[in-house]
């Protein structure tokens, strides 16, 4: 059905959104945790900051992280010295795909946070429970279904990740070439109209499957949080 | 056992409250939004006084003079919380263990099965918080205080929205835990005639 250069496309595709996600995660669940519970005001530029992918054209946070990443950037220039750089590579693909996710994931996390309720964590506590082990056995564990739906929505949502992507690390087979990318590479090529509508199709059906895994994660969520 | 002098500053108002008693059951009593949930809040270390001493069962738990505040967790309080509270997450069961489980085993005075044993709360183990009835909720909020090593209990409104049948029940528990168990106690309610048989003290806040 799928030629093997296009079984490549599709594992890469995978691998950067896999990773993407997991490496962004941790400060998607902070940043969510600081604007569902923090009361400072500098937490609204936070927000702000966060969703900024999220209202951007991808084009210019593409070129954002180029001016951050690149050789001659402030980040780029410090991993080069220690030997380690982003551009033309599929981890640079995949920072592109955590940025252009991060909003998403943000707001699906906030949300289930927000849904725990704080009086058991004060339940916990005078139970004898300390702060860390209050966030480990009673708050992480009952915003879990949300913080799970959050990372396959930041999943679905790296997977189609296009603009700033192409803009960072361009179109390179093999190692930056993800599933949109291809797409768009043989849309300029006549004849490829076959290719178009496989690849097309891999493209609806994962995220498809991502949106009703993540749909399925948040019923769980408002099941666990029916008060007794 | 309990010796309580607090002011607190809410806007407006100022919850205070000056008692002290040997030993046994103290009632606090008054109409809703008197305070009373919020003395025993900073009793529980869940808000801090504005000023004042509180000692409880030989420890003192907080005294702005002296800049002690103790931490909840350090403070083992059985807070038996007018809403339960139970983790709707864990099992009766894993409820109950929670705060067995974290406390070092010498402060641990009673065991699970005694517990079962005094509350009839071994047919409800392997059942979800959601799934109990009031009565055996109240239950299972009292147990799960004991087991945490409680050296005092604070009971919000413990009878509240249970019917008659229940509240028989649930206050001929408490008075098992107070003479069976010594444990001193500090009871809300809304209602003297409630608490009249049962209290040597009786205080009231408006």
């Amino acid at each position: 059905m799928l030629s093997a250069e296009e079984w490549d496309i599709l594992r890469l595709s995978l691998q950067v959104s896999m990773v993407a996600v997991l490496a962004v995660a941790p400060l998607a669940f902070a940043c969510a945790w600081g604007l569902a519970r923090g009361r400072h005001p500098l937490w609204v530029l936070l927000d702000g900051l966060v969703h900024l992918p999220l209202v951007l054209p991808p084009v210019v946070m593409g070129w954002l992280l180029l001016l951050a990443f690149g050789a001659q950037g402030p980040v780029g220039g410090w991993l080069a010295e220690h030997g380690i750089s982003l551009m033309f590579r599929w981890t640079g693909a995949a920072l592109a795909s955590a940025v252009m996710a991060l909003p998403l994931m943000v707001r699906a996390m906030r949300l289930s946070i927000e849904a725990v309720d704080p009086k058991l964590e004060a339940a916990a506590r005078t139970l004898g429970a300390g702060p860390w082990q209050t966030f480990a056995s009673i708050s992480l564990p009952l915003a879990m279904p949300g913080v799970l739906a959050g990372m396959v929505l930041g999943f679905a949502r790296s997977l189609g990740e296009f603009g700033a992507t192409i803009t960072f690390v361009s179109n390179i087979p093999g190692e930056t070439q993800t599933l949109p990318l291809a797409i768009y590479a043989a849309l300029q090529v006549p004849g490829q109209e076959q290719v178009v509508t496989r690849l097309a199709l891999l493209s609806v059906a994962l995220s498809l499957l991502a949106l009703v895994a993540s749909e399925v994660l948040n019923r769980r969520m408002g099941r666990s949080h029916v008060r007794d | 056992m309990f010796e309580i002098d607090v002011t607190l500053r809410r806007g407006e108002r100022t919850i205070a409250l000056q008692c002290a008693s040997a030993g046994g059951v103290v009632a606090l009593c008054g109409r809703s939004g008197a305070g009373k949930t919020s003395v025993l809040d900073m009793v529980a270390g869940l808000v801090t006084p504005d000023e004042g001493r509180i000692v409880a069962a030989g420890h003192v738990l907080f005294d702005s003079a002296g800049g002690i505040n103790l931490a909840p967790e350090q403070r083992r309080c059985g807070y038996v919380f007018q809403d339960k509270r139970l983790f709707p997450h864990k099992s009766v069961e894993a409820n109950l263990l929670y705060g067995w489980r974290l406390i070092a085993p010498e402060q641990r005075w009673i065991t699970p099965q005694e517990v079962y044993d005094l509350l009839g709360l071994a047919p409800l183990l392997h059942r979800r918080p959601v799934n109990l009835s009031g009565g055996e909720a109240q239950r299972v909020a009292i147990g799960r205080a004991l087991l945490a090593g409680a050296r005092f209990l604070l009971l919000d409104e413990p009878l509240s929205a249970l019917d008659a049948p229940r509240r028989a029940e649930i206050m001929g528990l408490i008075e098992r835990i107070r003479d069976s168990l010594g444990l001193p106690m500090l009871y809300v309610s809304h209602q003297r005639d409630e608490v009249e048989r049962l209290a040597a003290l009786v205080v009231e806040m408006d």
